[in-house]
């Protein structure tokens, strides 16, 4: 099967149905192996126990810029190639970016609030990172407010477009400005400033998630392309009744 | 191993993870058989692909 075939969601269903099981399975082992690995892990020297939040924390802020590129690409591949999946795999992935965000938020919270002594501050990674959180919202809503799948594809890949210009305000915010939030430290010039003893645990936590995301990302898709040939149906049927 | 005093904290991050994975999980679970359901139901009452093709049978 070529990538090409992949344009059929006919083919893009039958792969689906063969490989999610495998990917299902390759996550729960990953994330069993992280998270034990995330509770066996030293305490920080300065932090303490309340280093184990990097553990999830890290990897759902990853994932919260990834899946906005992930739909960056899809948008290109409605405007552009008008891939027939495009759309498809752009609308499938914004509520699960938009739950990542969430967590990402929070468990940064969480952790701020020992750490820092407060839950937020609008600092420029903290407010970045909110007003991506609201743009999975706005195209959820978007995605939702237009009956036809197709016209607000459109809509929403130029959203998304839009929106990306976010991305490298939130991975640079903490060079560009004064913030709370510490800079990089795993995907910096010179290499992650971790110890391997926290490093290992979250690069398997950050595969494990990634790994989670595209099982999600398949199976939201499958139901996807099920929804809109419902949705054909039931117009063919309307169009019966009406005849 | 030991938390320390920010227990709640830790405990609460990775317990709110573990139910918004789940609820995600459950939530895609569902629309899909919804989906099937609702193929079905509307292949059962007469209404065809124009391929001919089943459109519940994605194998």
């Amino acid at each position: 099967m070529t990538l090409i075939d992949l344009a059929n969601p006919t083919k893009f269903l039958s792969l689906t149905g063969r490989i999610l099981p495998w990917l299902a399975a390759a996550t729960a082992i990953l994330l069993v192996i992280g998270f034990y690995q995330a509770a066996m892990a030293p305490d920080d020297y300065q932090q303490g126990a309340t280093v184990k939040i990097m553990f999830i924390h890290v990897p759902n802020a990853w994932l919260s810029m990834f899946v906005w590129g992930v739909m960056s690409l899809a948008a290109l591949g409605t405007l552009v190639w008008r891939h027939p999946l495009a759309d498809v795999a752009a609308k499938a992935a914004a509520p699960i970016g938009a739950a990542f965000t969430f967590l990402a938020l929070v468990t940064g919270s969480l952790w701020g609030r020992p750490m820092w002594g407060t839950y937020w501050q609008w600092d420029a990674r903290l407010t970045s990172v909110l007003i991506l959180f609201l743009m999975y919202l706005g195209l959820i809503a978007l995605w939702r407010a237009v009956d036809d799948p197709s016209r607000a594809a459109r809509a929403a890949a130029i959203l998304t477009l839009v929106g990306a210009l976010n991305l490298p305000i939130i991975k640079f915010s903490v060079d560009w400005w004064n913030t709370l939030h510490q800079p990089a430290s795993v995907l910096r010039m010179g290499g992650p400033t971790l110890d391997r003893a926290f490093l290992i645990p979250l690069l398997v936590m950050a595969i494990g998630f990634s790994l989670l995301f595209v099982t999600l990302h398949l199976a939201a898709m499958r139901n996807e392309i099920l929804r809109r040939r419902v949705r054909s149906l039931q117009i063919m049927q309307a169009s019966q009744q009406a005849a | 191993m030991t938390l320390g005093p920010y227990a709640s904290f830790i405990v609460t991050s990775y317990a709110l993870v573990a139910a918004v994975v789940l609820i995600l999980i459950v939530w895609i679970a569902i629309d899909y058989r919804r989906q099937k359901e609702r193929l079905r139901e509307l292949e059962a009452s007469g209404v065809v692909r124009r391929s001919g093709r089943s459109a519940s049978d994605i194998r």
